[in-house]
């Protein structure tokens, strides 16, 4: 029988196995940021023990920085402290670290396909989920906790189980205002947040193919929304345009021989998925989310659906609507909102920017609404500028933050009040995950353009 | 990290009956700035635990169910969404050694693992008995035997085997930890490094 991609990239990875157990995988390359680093480091210490491949590993730092006034020092000192701390361990270490203000700084999972420092073929981990991220390039990528991180750090391996493995197709045109978070959205809204649990997916199919690099990279971002350890995009010409000539990317005959390894890294035709599902991108509108888990998404212009079922699943709609304030069978649309988010490491890229300038230019930002906008990294706000998005976006009424993750997880200054509605272009709309009683409503660029401009929820597709 | 060694356990329980219950709500970002272990226990489900203004939540069970419980037993997909490993430092931080569900999220799994937090799955059906019986005893007892791989409810003597494998099973009832054994293999790392 033929093989996946992920057996083949695995099967290359392994060091040895444990009978009835995991087994010892090597790692290429292995991300840290300030949030879940310290802890891996001071174990280390306590052991006595070096950092065994300091060149293999890369940090940032993004999780809890401000997004204003980047080059004055971090006021809040809980913030500062881990930030600290991660510019002295790298020191000690010898480790790379792209620091606030430094060109390649940014959200860690921007900026490693960013650098080029994500390739084909690797395994790739981080101490955070959305490594998940890197795979649209074709590689097996997954988040770890500290633990882990300290155990590459100590040995450049993992103990880890193979996982099952899931094929998802998607077939078909998207229709226009119709993106790539839509289909992810879309996906996990009928699969379910834990569908993904134990399993790799691999996402395919004449639709994935006609994705961007970085509209791929939104896909693979959220499969862990599906509770999937990682997705992954098979290379092909698109991957490899996007790699090369990139900082961190091989260069010259070497670049010549990997691009073209890459290529030929695909699964077998008669490769065995344990399960696969398959999509058709025609019925796909732009989404939003109604309740307090990734999989509560609906197209935007229905209603949040009834549920008459039993037990725990009942308890915890009911709670979920409850937080939201919304009733079941009501319409989203032309409901007010107060703060629009666009950033992450799902849309925080330059074509994120893009499509919200599409929509906003020659409108006015909604008085009503507080709006960040946050770039992915020092590289994407760098070529916002460029492009003259800024100019666009400012004469708008719109003000373009610093880099970090920002409202994403609300580590820093940037959170959103208790019981406000926020229309944002992360991952999760978990309960309080953007501040205390935060109201979050997980959207495209698209939708969120629309919302900002009208302080309402409202369909892109008025705007094309 | 080194842990309390897990074999036999009984414990009584404190339920919380809802799916999907994500690491945010086991503990909120803004909780995580520190750079250290410890402490994580006190902040522990912080936005469920206490209202706005400070003051306990005294329906909330962990306020309102004083039964030195060790074991956390929830619905379905525990431990869903981020990788933070303060998730699990916080339940065993707070005095849970084991959290019983029907569904666990993979890195929260592994998380718990890594740090002596033993994650029990049982079935749908054996987790509406465990929280019928707290409903109706709030002292209920669990026994969980690590080496036979069994959870039991005390006053019924039902029972369930839940899945570990060998290797994991090994490290929490001699209470060692990965690192140990990789770091033994680095002979291995260097020969795979050498030959590809
Ligand atoms: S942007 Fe959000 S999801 Fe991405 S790494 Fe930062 S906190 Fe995690």
């Amino acid at each position: 029988m033929g093989k996946t991609i992920v057996d083949k990239i695995w099967e290359s990875h392994i060091v040895s196995e444990i009978e009835n157990g995991p087994s010892v995988l090597y790692i290429d390359r292995h991300f840290i940021h300030e949030v879940t680093s310290p802890q891996a480091f001071s174990g280390l210490d306590k052991r006595g023990l070096p950092v065994f491949r300091p060149g293999n590993t890369f940090a940032t730092c993004d999780h809890n920085v401000p997004t204003k006034d980047q080059e004055k020092p971090i006021r809040d000192e809980s913030s500062r402290i881990p930030v600290e701390k991660l510019a002295q361990n790298t020191q000690k270490h010898g480790i790379s670290y792209f620091p606030l203000g430094h060109k390649n700084n940014g959200v860690v999972h921007i900026i490693g396909p960013e650098l080029g420092l994500t390739q084909c073929g690797m395994t790739i981990v981080c101490g955070d989920s959305h490594t998940s991220t890197h795979g649209a390039l074709g590689n097996i990528a997954f988040g770890i906790g500290t633990s882990e991180v300290e155990m590459v750090l100590a040995t450049q391996t993992l103990l880890q189980k193979k996982p099952k493995q899931m094929l998802i197709k998607v077939e078909g045109a998207l229709a226009s205002g119709v993106c790539s978070k839509d289909i992810i959205l879309y996906i996990i809204s009928k699969l379910g947040t834990s569908s993904g649990t134990g399993y790799f997916v691999e996402f395919s199919g004449s639709t994935i193919s006609a994705l961007s690099m970085e509209e791929r990279m939104t896909i693979c971002n959220m499969s862990i929304e599906m509770g999937a350890r990682g997705g992954i995009i098979a290379p092909d010409e698109v991957t490899i345009e996007y790699l090369e000539g990139r900082e961190f990317s091989p260069k010259g005959e070497n670049w010549k021989t990997m691009s073209r390894q890459w290529l030929s890294l695909k699964s077998d035709e008669d490769a065995h998925f344990d399960v696969v599902h398959i999509f058709n991108a025609e019925e796909i509108e732009p989404m939003i989310t109604y309740g307090t888990n990734p999989g509560m998404g609906i197209p935007i212009g229905s209603r949040v659906p009834l549920i008459t079922k039993e037990s725990s699943q009942e308890a915890s709609f009911m709670k979920s609507i409850e937080y939201m304030g919304f009733e079941m069978g009501e319409r989203l649309i032309g409901k007010a909102i107060d703060y629009v988010f666009i950033g992450s490491c799902t849309n925080g890229r330059i074509e994120d920017f893009r499509a919200f300038a599409s929509i906003v230019k020659g409108r006015k930002k909604s008085p009503d609404v507080v709006a960040w906008l946050v770039p992915g990294s020092k590289r994407v706000e760098g070529q916002i500028e460029k492009e003259g998005l800024g100019d666009i976006l400012r004469e708008a009424g719109f003000e373009i933050r610093e880099p970090g993750c920002s409202a994403c997880l609300g580590m820093n200054e940037d959170k959103v009040p208790a019981g406000k509605y926020a229309v944002s272009t992360s991952n999760r709309n978990f309960e309080g995950r953007q501040g205390p009683g935060a109201r979050t409503i997980l959207a495209g660029p698209y939708v969120a353009a629309a919302a900002a401009v009208t302080g309402v929820i409202t369909d892109p597709r008025e705007f094309l | 990290m080194s842990f309390e060694k897990f074999e036999v356990r009984v414990s009584t329980i404190k339920v919380l009956p809802l799916e999907n219950i994500d690491t945010d709500q086991i503990i909120p970002a803004r909780f995580l700035k520190t750079t250290t272990r410890e402490g994580f226990g006190d902040n522990l489900f912080y936005d469920w635990r206490y209202n706005s203004d400070g003051s306990k939540n005294e329906s909330f069970v962990i306020n309102s169910v004083d039964n030195g419980a060790k074991f956390l037993v929830a619905g379905r997909n525990f431990g869903c969404g981020s990788s933070r490993e303060h998730a699990a430092w916080a339940l065993y931080d707070y005095g849970f050694r084991a959290v019983i569900s029907s569904f666990f999220a993979d890195i929260f799994r592994n998380n718990a693992l890594n740090n002596g937090l033993l994650p029990v799955q049982v079935s749908d059906e054996f987790l509406s008995k465990i929280f019928s019986e707290a409903d109706s005893d709030i002292n209920a007892q669990i026994e969980i035997n690590l080496k036979e791989r069994s959870v039991k409810i005390l006053s019924t003597g039902e029972y369930e085997l839940f899945p570990i494998d060998d290797y994991k099973q090994s490290c929490l009832i001699n209470g060692y930890d990965d690192i140990d054994f990789l770091c033994a293999l680095k002979n291995k790392v260097e020969d795979f490094e050498n030959r590809r």
